[in-house]
């Protein structure tokens, strides 16, 4: 027989359980459904049926398995993305330069796809993907010293550094790389070798599996490792870290490094697994998106899974949105950019749920990465 | 009270959460006077001058100009109302020009543009008659401290302020350069501008005022003119008398030498030497105080020998071995803890748990990780065993440290610097802020460590707590060590005149 | 103490010795190539000044911005969606000028919602800028449809006499509305910033906003407005690019010059005229480049030019091009107490 005090024990533990669940993910879900919701606003003002709009959505994204693939494929280098600013953000960096290492990990990934003959798969997948990652690495690094040593602003040189990526890249796929193939006036390398292609498991990108493996990696990283304990304390407070003898400089460049070679694994994934080559234009976007995927997910590596699948989603039904509703796909960019908004203004949100005004909460980027 | 004074303020109220900055404060300033605001720091002397020019609203109580009741919703009310203020820290816009500061927010022009000519003329002009000489095209960035201040002081003045208001002005000056600002200040007030005078300096104080108002704990304690009262009566009024329950020390015969440091300088960021040739040695089982109002170096002494910063020429040694760079790993590693200062700015982070906290500096070492894995279990019952130790509340070790109150938090910093193998403590204002049963709990711990054998380097701006805990003081002011005594050799009082820069040759005499 | 500070002009010309030294140069290498071959200089130098048109706009909105103490990324953002209005404004009223006056409208108004997002909200302002990007881009690109026809471009007039002078006459007296605009507001903003009290208070607000404000100005003011204003004035530059210079809309046809204005901003050391000079050199490199590689003189990759500027301002920004100092309370939202 159950007494009424056990019961009450019983919901009181549900009662924190759901609070706790709640203050963790209240403020992205909130912003997810009002971003939505002022989405259909904007069709509405423009004729358009946001009814119909986002069943096409739902449709093109998850109705059945191929679609469901798509999605996979369209968030796989989002999950990279969003791991790399994530990862940054809790040491109080914010790399806007994945979008450049990604790009330029794609690159060094096609090229090693396509010029190396030969060697088994087992060797070739993981060379490439190596390659790329380190690629992107070494290119964040440049920025991580230059923050470190000179104090130039991560963000800036990221946003330079990403043009300077754009522009060289492009450079290598029209001219040096250009696809040999007879008849070819595309800009883009030639395809990668078929012993460097990724296969797909019964319809789910292979990049994928290894995307959610290293958030899980990224994770007990963090949670388990001193290394993810110094991050989160420089991340929060750079004094208290120097205090207690954590070499802030080296450690912040290391983590430029680390970032950079989540932005350039996922660019080497999208090309070995997605692409099949380097084509420029593809990957636009990704470095941008990964900023709201990092903020949706609080800059935990586990939620970064659900937030790159919204986006992914978003994307990869678009088509589908645009072919049976006759919707742009850039409604997409406009919802995404007001989830942005939403849940960088924290308070705002906050506001919208209680209904109360909030305490001045730190924002989730920690503590000065504007002035370190 | 007299009522016709150019500024009178009654009853002000200015509370900062629990605390009463400023706690129903009565002061009148009359016209053409020199009146000094004395007092220790958390006296409330600066929170009532914000109010008064402007930057804070005060919760209750009422402030009258000139006989008529007014109310500054924000600075430029009570720039209108011809208050202008130099505040400790200036506010001047480094890459701006002397004219530009000066002229800011009141800018001459003609035309819509800035009239340069007429500005700069205005400037010299002003400058002239005031016997406050300035280039106004200099770059404020340029000069040094004792001519910036002039600038601050000329922005008043431009600003035809009749109240002038200085806070602690000779903080940033030499003797001459404070002795020119006082006849600076004697010849505003012959023409007729109040002057408000911040400072905890007692001598200046009865040089130059007209008549000095003592403020305590937020509350003005008494008023008077120089000539009613000596330097004893002062100080007196200013350190009070605080109730602490004693602490009974024991005798300890201090060991041998543990810490030594040699003839060190510490310089700033702008390269102004803020510790000057200071040397000293703590023994094991010995505390070692060092007296001083903030702001004399103590800050960054500690922070040099903590490792933070760098150290200019001298030795640091622990235990006889001379450390050649100090790192705070190493230093840690070497058995020295630290108490810092600024709690939640140093020594925690706020969003990590109590458990993480206690961690901070040993996260890396055997049991809590080994190699790079951690081992969360090991860190719960290590912070479980310490909850209980030092009694932090609420004994939760997954509690966010930010949600305990001072006290507590301070526990939780003990609990981590204390509990492992030291044999050298810096504690550097060990009970700021802190309710009194939290202070008698630092200070048993203290006193408990040097009772073990640990040498104890404490740093205090606290009186009382230096006089109860020390074995031996050390006075340090303008960066300097100026004297050093066993603690039975001072009285409180005596100690507080040397901290306010009265040297121990012109001592009055004790009864 | 120094017994007297240098004067005036002499500072000036210390001040500004690389790009002074740089314009010199620059001077007479024209000058001797207009002797050698005076169509196709002239054809460079045009081209220059077209394609600097935007940079400058979108640097002057930048560093408007940063002297009061905000960053501005969404310079881009700003730009893409004047345009698109212009251009919207231009079909539906076939008026060029309405078009330009909403071009600049919605330029402000992008502005203002920067200013409350940083300021009003305290968001972060990379993000805010983030948003601003990603907003305009999704919006011009949802309400945008091919096919449409807008009321034409804006024509160059000559200024008399002056578009006669050899050289320098037809290059910059002979232009449209807009491109003699950006050089009176090159001067404009310059002698705003340096010699108007409202410049004054604005990069007080930006070295030191706690001084600025016990001396009763009002720092959000300040910055609201300073935001709108840049935002109008990037607003200008989408005219220029839909309105002047191409006559209709693309997707995204800013294509980065925002971020390239970024850069010429750093570049030109957070001055109005510096600037324009970073501007310039940046056009310039790009119309020398083309006019190489059509004469087939020199091949250089066009992307190699392109990456230019992007190099210089890192290159600036570590220290390695002379020192480059932003204002000093630039990126932290300020609170009163």
């Amino acid at each position: 027989m159950h007494t009424s005090r056990q019961y009450s024990v019983l919901s009181r533990f549900f009662a924190t359980q759901l609070r706790r669940a709640f203050q963790a993910i209240g403020v992205p879900v909130t912003a997810v459904m009002v971003g939505l919701l002022i989405g259909a606003a904007v069709l509405i003002a423009h004729g358009a049926n946001p009814m119909a709009a986002y069943a096409a959505l739902w449709q093109g994204s998850f109705s059945h398995l191929a679609a469901v693939g798509r999605t996979l494929e369209k968030t796989t280098p989002l999950v990279f993305s969003g791991l790399a600013l994530a990862f940054a953000f809790k040491a109080g960096l914010f790399n806007i330069g994945a979008q450049g290492q990604l790009l330029i990990g794609a690159f060094a990934a096609a090229v090693v796809g396509c010029n190396l003959k030969g060697l088994p798969p087992m060797i070739h997948i993981p060379l490439a993907l190596i390659t790329g990652a380190a690629v992107g690495g070494l290119y964040a690094l440049v920025q991580g010293v230059l923050k470190v040593y000179t104090g130039a602003h991560e963000v800036i040189t990221g946003i330079m550094l990403n043009y300077v990526a754009i522009n060289f890249t492009d450079y290598l796929a029209a001219g040096p790389f250009k696809d040999p193939t007879p008849g070819n006036i595309i800009a883009r390398t030639a395809q990668i070798q078929e012993t460097s292609q990724i296969p797909q498991l019964g319809g789910i990108p292979i990049g994928f599996v290894v995307g959610v493996g290293m958030a899980l990696v990224l994770w007990w990283l963090i949670k388990k490792t001193t290394l993810g304990f110094e991050l989160r304390t420089i991340g929060f407070n750079v004094h208290a870290a120097q205090y207690a003898g954590i070499n802030v400089k080296r450690f912040l460049v290391l983590t430029m490094l680390f970032s950079g070679i989540l932005a350039g694994l996922g660019g080497a994934v999208e090309t070995q697994g997605v692409v099949h080559r380097y084509q420029p234009g593809f990957n636009v976007g990704l470095g941008f998106d990964g900023i709201t995927i990092a903020l949706l997910a609080r800059t935990h590596p586990l939620g970064i899974i659900p937030a790159a699948l919204l986006v992914g989603a978003m994307r990869a039904g678009s088509n589908r949105m645009q072919f049976a509703a006759g919707v742009s796909p850039e409604i997409v960019d406009v919802i995404l950019a007001l989830i942005l908004f939403l849940v960088a203004a924290d308070r705002l949100v906050r506001w919208m749920i209680l209904k109360r005004p909030a305490g001045t909460r730190l924002s989730v980027l920690g503590a000065g990465w504007n002035r370190q | 009270m007299n009522a016709a004074g150019i500024l009178n303020v009654r009853k002000i109220l200015k509370k900062f959460h629990e605390v009463r900055a400023n706690d129903h404060i009565d002061f009148d300033l009359q016209r053409g006077e020199i009146h000094a605001l004395l007092g220790e720091n958390g006296a409330g002397k600066s929170t009532l001058m914000n109010i008064i020019c402007g930057l804070y609203r005060p919760d209750s109580g009422e402030i009258y100009v000139e006989g008529q009741r007014t109310v500054f919703r924000n600075p430029r009310d009570a720039i209108r109302m011809g208050i202008g203020m130099v505040h400790q820290h200036f506010m001047l816009v480094p890459t701006f020009t002397v004219a530009e500061n000066i002229s800011l927010g009141a800018e001459v022009t003609r035309g819509g543009f800035i009239d340069l000519q007429n500005s700069n003329k205005n400037i010299r002009k002003l400058s002239e008659a005031y016997g406050l000489h300035v280039v106004p095209e200099t770059l404020t960035e340029n000069l040094p401290v004792g001519i910036q201040q002039r600038v601050e002081i000329l922005k008043a003045l431009y600003r035809r302020s009749k109240i002038l208001i200085l806070d602690e002005p000779t903080a940033v000056l030499t003797p001459p350069e404070a002795d020119d600002l006082f006849l600076i200040m004697r010849r505003l007030a012959d023409r007729g501008v109040s002057i408000v005078f911040i400072t905890h300096k007692l001598k200046e104080v009865l040089k130059i005022a007209h008549r000095i108002s003592v403020l305590r704990k937020g509350r003005r304690v008494k008023t008077m003119t120089p000539s009613e009262t000596d330097e004893t009566e002062l100080a007196a009024l200013m350190v009070g008398r605080r109730v602490y329950s004693k602490i009974d020390k024991g005798h300890k015969r201090p060991g041998e030498i543990i810490f030594e440091v040699n003839h060190i300088s510490v310089t700033d960021e702008r390269n102004i030497e803020v510790v000057r040739d200071v040397s000293f040695q703590v023994r094991a089982g010995e505390i070692f105080g060092v007296a001083g109002v903030q702001g004399n170096g103590q800050t960054e002494l500690v922070r040099a020998l903590c490792g933070l910063w760098k150290i200019q020429g001298g030795t640091v040694s622990l235990r006889g071995k001379k450390i050649r760079t100090l790192d705070p790993r190493r230093l840690n590693q070497m058995g020295v803890a630290h108490i810092p200062e600024d709690r939640l700015r140093h020594g925690l982070v706020r969003q990590f748990c109590v458990a993480d906290n206690q961690i901070l500096c040993d996260y890396y070492k055997r049991p809590f990780a080994t190699l790079w894995l951690r081992d969360w279990d090991a860190q719960l019952k290590h912070s479980k065993r310490l909850i209980d130790q030092f009694d932090i509340r609420p004994g939760n070790p997954l509690e966010p440290v930010g949600n305990l109150s001072g006290g507590n938090q301070q526990k939780v910093i003990l609990s981590r610097e204390l509990s492992r193998e030291i044999c050298f403590l810096i504690a550097n204002q060990p009970t700021r802020g802190l309710d009194v049963a939290s202070m008698s709990f630092v200070h048993k711990k203290i006193v408990d460590m040097r009772n073990q054998g640990v040498a104890v380097l404490l740093v205090s701006v606290e009186l009382d707590e230096i006089m109860a805990l020390s074995d031996r003081i050390a006075v340090m002011s303008g960066g300097q060590f100026v004297s050093v005594f066993a603690a039975d050799q001072l009285s409180k009082q005596q100690l507080g005149l040397i901290m306010t820069g009265i040297t121990p040759g012109d001592m009055p005499r004790q009864p | 103490m120094k017994a007297t500070p240098p004067t005036r002009i002499k500072q000036i010309f210390y001040h500004h010795r690389t790009g002074l030294s740089l314009g010199l140069i620059v001077f007479g290498a024209f000058v001797w190539m207009y002797h050698t071959q005076p169509l196709a200089t002239t054809a460079v130098l045009a081209s220059a000044l077209r394609q600097s048109v935007p940079l400058a706009l979108g640097a002057l909105c930048g560093l408007i911005g940063e002297r009061c103490g905000v960053m501005n990324i969404g310079i881009e953002g700003q730009m893409l969606m004047a345009a698109f209005c212009g251009f919207m404004i231009s079909v539906w009223s076939g008026n060029l000028l309405i078009a330009v006056i909403s071009a600049v409208t919605a330029g402000a108004l992008m502005g203002l919602m920067l200013a409350f997002m940083t300021v009003g909200l305290k968001i972060d302002q990379i993000i805010s800028g983030v948003v601003i990007n990603i907003l305009a881009f999704g919006i011009s690109g949802y309400f945008y449809q091919t096919g449409l026809s807008t009321a034409g471009k804006l024509q160059a007039f000559p200024l008399g006499a002056l578009a006669k002078i050899p050289l320098v006459g037809p290059v910059f007296f002979n232009n449209p509305p807009i491109t003699y605009g950006t050089l009176l507001l090159v001067f404009g903003v310059h002698v705003v910033l340096f010699y108007t009290p409202w410049g004054l208070r604005t990069r007080a607000v930006g070295e030191h906003p706690k001084a600025a404000d016990t001396l009763g100005i009002n720092v959000y003011l300040i910055r609201y407005i300073n935001l709108a204003v840049g935002g109008a004035i990037a607003g200008l530059a989408g005219a220029f690019l839909t309105l002047e210079a191409v006559g209709t809309f693309e997707r995204g046809m800013t294509n980065g010059r925002g971020f390239v204005a970024l850069a010429v901003m750093i570049f030109g050391k957070w001055t109005p005229l510096g600037a324009w000079g970073a501007a310039l050199l940046f056009g310039l490199a790009t119309a020398v480049q083309t006019q190489l590689q059509f004469a087939e003189k020199l091949d250089i990759p066009h992307q190699f030019i392109g990456m230019l500027p992007y190099l210089l301002t890192v290159a600036v920004l570590a220290g390695f091009v002379g020192r480059a100092r932003p204002p000093e309370a630039l990126g932290t939202p300020y609170t009163k107490d």
